[in-house]
């Protein structure tokens, strides 16, 4: 059933197309040899040329380059292997060159596909149309001083990759679906590290509503959205306005929006009469990026698997149900992860035991993947004393919890707690027969037929030996001694 | 003996390693004809005694090793629209305030490198934006030439790198670095009888020159005879990774080509430049410069360059438009001149409003006009289409001959007081050499006589891309025919 807002005519279909900034995960700038890490002094890396000096001229930094074209081949688009940087004039105080290079009329990259996936398992392709590069500004800092606005150009010229989808998104879940398989794809390829907080993933949201089987009616631009959970609200917000000023029979405005996210709502930002003139023209500074076909080629041949090559390959070659492979595969580091415990071991073993208990001990210490407090080495080894019946399956579970509390290799918590597993029949016997000397009576009524006590017997040899014995074991031994 | 600021680089290099002069001497010499004339001439804005006499020291104690490059000890004045890394760098604007760039050009890098000596700042047109030298905020420079019998008429130097060629010809340094966007170097040069040479786009760095319009500018020197000129621009060219432009190719030996001759040598007589109110002794000049090269064995072929008269239009919109957008970075937050303001708005528009002069101001106007939205098809993509008809007249050109001679202004200097208001009168100067920096290929002006009233006329050379060596020949067999030897009224005592 497809998403549509109710309103008093009827139902309207939402209509979102998204251009996302990511930043390129690249040591120095677009066009200078700056740095880029997140988080230094204000002001502390920052060239002449990312100041706009007099006299300073850009460079194109040749990784950027590569990690836009891995890109766009990650998202099985076509690389354009002529394309040109255009400057973009517009003043402001953290703009120093008074212009952005970008790229308007030849981007780097053409049209693309990826696909999307919905909770209820449907799947989707989303059109790419474009993805190029550009500089990013600076930063203006309004609360430091009472009248005076502070300038940080340490992102000033820093590269960023717009990349344009086409109209095809149709509701909120859609569009953060698809923000997140992007966030995915970019973080397997290494192109952009997705992270939103610290503004390295942001994205401009357009949407637009109309009435089933018309055409595409004004769309607004909400900017600067930084998180996929916001895109999703500033998606709904904006829709519902647009509903609600068609229905009351005014016209939806082509503008520039904000969403406050505190209150859910969008607000004006700048309207069309406002727009900027931004008197694009090529910049004479750089001359064409030509690209060599076979270095496309090299970049290409060098890619990393994909997320839904790797979904794939675990559902083929491991026999993972298809939403246990979606989980693994979602980020890079926790197939990382898997493929590691997996390694020489039954897959689907591995797979059960991260999804389940090592997911749920992450959730409830607050850790993830990148910080986890156990190693892909010892929850194999963890695995593989179950696999040679050291541990039963409700033991290491235990041993689990241990190892997240002590951080603890599994091998050293079996040998401290004395955990190991009883596996000696003569042993086990020798507690059955016990059980059985003190329950006469219920060892009869099993015998005329009561074989719902089995349960009990196993319960009481298990708890009889401080629940180590081998649960198979002490099956069979029961079985047959109770006949 | 000659006197000392009377040398070419090519004598003073010999007197120098010969040990007649010191690198010294020959900077004092020079600082104190700077001191003496530069008050009336206005050729410099900055001057830089010390450094020079620590550089001229410098300069004899690598003589003295043996160490010595090709510029060791000459004395050379640069454009003030180069960064000289801690010392005061204008494009005689008042807008970049007392900058002090902390880094140095490409092209004064290489010129330091092989022992140059600096001995100030030369005037020029605000941003490099005029052909008289009166745009600049520092003033005008005095042509240091005079009408007969008019010693007081004020002559202009040309334009932009009025001061270069001003400074060059009054014998207030050997050589001069110098830009051109449409004519900078050129039009000066013909203007106060010295020679100049735009080298092809690309042969420069433009790293570190303050930038009028980019796919135009390209640096050059200024000399008082070819061979000079072949040796400067050897030291100033070259690739360099920091100037994307720039272009990676070898850097032959210019000044062996200049006594190279112009046997067989076919040289394009384009009809084209034949425009009206072309002055009747420039144009017989330009015969006279035929007749020369036809007796020393090149052959003179007619050719048609069509698309010419639309040259001045071309540039009057692509040099605006990308000025436009290169002066966008002088807004009062950074460096230079700031005028405080209510807002940020307020603030651009006071520190613009007063940073940058009329001329500057008119072409800002004129470029962000010719980019703006419904504007820009008609214009801005209009001229790029023409500018590609104007490459390609050249590029047919070359396949009937090897050069091509035409004058190099339509006029003698004129006098500070007998410019036009209306500045499209004045852009007509650069009627014939425009069309070199929008196909970007070399052009070469040098002295070639003088008119009824004893001012210099020049002939332009233009040739193939990074043919510049072509240029020298053909400059070099000029040269050597005018036997131009008149010398300036204004100049350093002899």
């Amino acid at each position: 059933m497809s998403y549509t807002i109710e309103g008093g005519t009827g139902a309207w279909e939402v209509v979102i197309g998204l251009e996302v900034h990511a930043q390129v995960t690249s040591l120095a700038k677009l066009f200078s040899g700056a740095a880029t890490e997140f988080g230094a002094e204000p002001n502390a890396q920052v060239s002449f040329i990312d100041a706009g000096f007099p006299g300073m001229l850009p460079v194109i930094n040749r990784e950027c380059v590569a990690q836009a074209v891995r890109t766009g081949l990650g998202l099985n688009a076509q690389v354009n292997l002529w394309s040109r940087f255009d400057r973009k004039n517009y003043f402001y105080a953290d703009l120093p060159q008074g212009y952005q290079i970008s790229q308007y009329q030849f981007p780097i990259i053409g049209k693309g596909e990826i696909e999307i996936e919905l909770a209820d398992g449907t799947r989707k392709a989303i059109g790419i149309t474009r993805l190029h590069l550009e500089q990013d500004a600076g930063k203006s800092l309004h609360d430091q001083h009472p009248t005076k606005s502070y300038i940080d150009l340490n992102r000033s010229g820093v590269a960023l990759m717009e990349i344009v989808s086409e109209p095809d998104l149709r509701s909120p879940e859609e569009a953060g679906a698809y923000l997140t398989k992007l966030r995915q794809i970019l973080r397997y390829l290494g192109t952009c590290d997705g992270n939103m907080e610290q503004g390295s993933l942001r994205a401009d949201v357009n949407v637009s509503v109309r009435k089933p089987g018309e055409g595409f009616r004004t769309r607004c631009e909400v900017k600067n959205v930084n998180s996929i959970r916001f895109v999703m609200q500033a998606v709904e917000a904006e829709a519902r306005r647009q509903v609600e000023l068609w229905e009351a029979g005014e016209v939806v405005e082509q503008e520039t929006r904000l969403f406050d996210t505190t209150r859910g709502v969008t607000r004006s930002m700048r309207s069309k009469e406002d727009a900027h003139d931004y008197r694009y023209f090529p910049d004479p500074d750089l001359p064409p990026l030509v690209l060599d076909a076979a270095w496309v080629e090299e970049l290409k041949a060098a890619l990393p698997e994909l997320p839904d090559a790797r979904r794939a390959r675990y559902v083929q070659d491991f026999g993972l149900t298809p939403y246990d492979a979606h989980v693994l595969t979602l980020e890079k580091e926790t197939a990382a992860f898997y493929e590691a415990v997996a390694r020489g071991r039954d897959p689907k073993m591995a797979a059960n035991w991260i999804t389940g208990d090592f997911f749920a001990g992450l959730n409830r210490t607050g850790a993830s993947i990148g910080n986890s407090p156990i190693s892909a080495a010892d929850l194999g080894a963890l695995l593989d004393l179950i696999s040679d019946s050291t541990l039963s399956g409700k033991l290491a579970k235990e041993v689990l919890e241990v190892m997240f509390e002590t951080g603890k290799a599994p091998g050293v918590i079996v040998e401290e707690r004395g955990l190991k597993q009883v596996t000696d029949t003569g042993a086990i016997e020798a507690v059955i027969d016990e059980v059985m000397a003190k329950n006469a009576d219920k060892v009869a009524e099993y015998r005329s037929g009561k074989e719902k006590l089995f349960g009990f017997f196993v319960g009481q040899t298990m708890k009889a030996m401080q629940g180590k014995g081998n649960p198979a074991l002490v099956n069979d031994l029961l079985k047959k001694k109770l006949g | 003996m000659t006197a000392p600021t009377d040398f070419t680089i090519a004598g003073a290099r010999a007197a120098l390693d010969a040990r007649r002069i010191s690198a010294v001497e020959l900077t004092r010499a020079h600082l104190d004809a700077v001191e003496q004339l530069n008050p009336r001439l206005n050729a410099y804005i900055t001057i830089t005694p010390e450094v020079a006499l620590a550089q001229a020291a410098a300069a004899d104690a690598a003589i003295a090793r043996g160490e010595a490059g090709p510029l060791s000890g000459i004395p050379l004045a640069i454009k003030d629209l180069f960064c000289t890394a801690g010392i005061r760098t204008t494009a005689a604007s008042r807008i970049l305030g007392d900058f002090v760039p902390p880094y140095e050009s490409t092209v004064t890098t290489k010129l330091l490198q092989d022992g140059a000596v600096f001995l100030g700042k030369a005037n020029l047109d605000e941003f490099a934006m005029g052909s008289s030298n009166l745009s600049s905020a520092f003033g005008g420079v005095e042509n240091p030439w005079k009408r007969a019998g008019a010693p007081e008429t004020v002559l202009v130097p040309g334009g932009s790198s009025g001061g270069s060629a001003a400074a060059v010809a009054a014998r207030l340094a050997l050589g001069a670095t110098a830009t051109d966007t449409g004519g900078s170097i050129r039009q000066p040069a013909a203007f106060c009888g010295v020679t100049g040479i735009k080298p092809t786009y690309g042969r420069c760095s433009r790293y570190g020159i303050i930038a009028y319009a980019s796919s135009l500018d390209q640096a050059g020197p200024v000399a008082r005879t070819v061979e000079d000129c072949a040796i400067l621009l050897r030291s100033m060219s070259g690739f360099d990774p920091k100037d994307s432009t720039s272009a990676n190719r070898a850097v032959p030996d210019f000044a062996a080509a200049v006594a190279r001759g112009v046997k067989g040598l076919r040289i394009g007589i384009p009809r084209e430049y034949r425009v009206e109110g072309l002055s009747p002794e420039i144009d017989a000049l330009w015969q006279q410069g035929m007749d020369w090269l036809k007796a020393e064995g090149a052959e003179l072929v007619e050719i048609s360059l069509p698309h010419t008269r639309h040259a001045l239009a071309t540039y009057y919109i692509v040099a605006p438009a990308e000025a436009s957008s290169n002066l966008a970075r002088y807004d009062g937050v950074r460096f230079g001149l700031r005028e405080d303001g209510k807002d940020l708005k307020d603030l651009y528009e006071r520190s613009r409003a007063a940073g940058f002069g009329a001329e500057v101001k008119r072409r800002i106007l004129v470029g962000t006009y010719v980019l703006s939205a419904g504007y820009y098809d008609a214009y801005y993509v209009k001229a790029q289409q023409v500018r590609a008809l104007i490459k390609r007249d050249f590029d047919q050109a070359w396949e009937k001959v090897d050069a091509i001679l035409t004058p190099a202004t339509p006029t003698a200097a004129f006098g500070r007081d007998e410019t036009q208001d209306d500045p499209v009168a004045m852009y007509l100067n650069d009627v014939f050499t425009i069309t070199a920096n929008l196909a970007g290929i070399p052009g070469m002006a040098l002295p070639a006589g003088l008119d009824a009233q004893g001012l210099p006329l020049g002939l332009q050379i233009l040739g193939r891309p990074f043919d510049e060596e072509t240029l020298f020949a053909i400059g070099g067999a000029i040269e050597r025919a005018a036997d131009f030897k008149a010398t300036p009224a204004v100049r350093a005592a002899a």
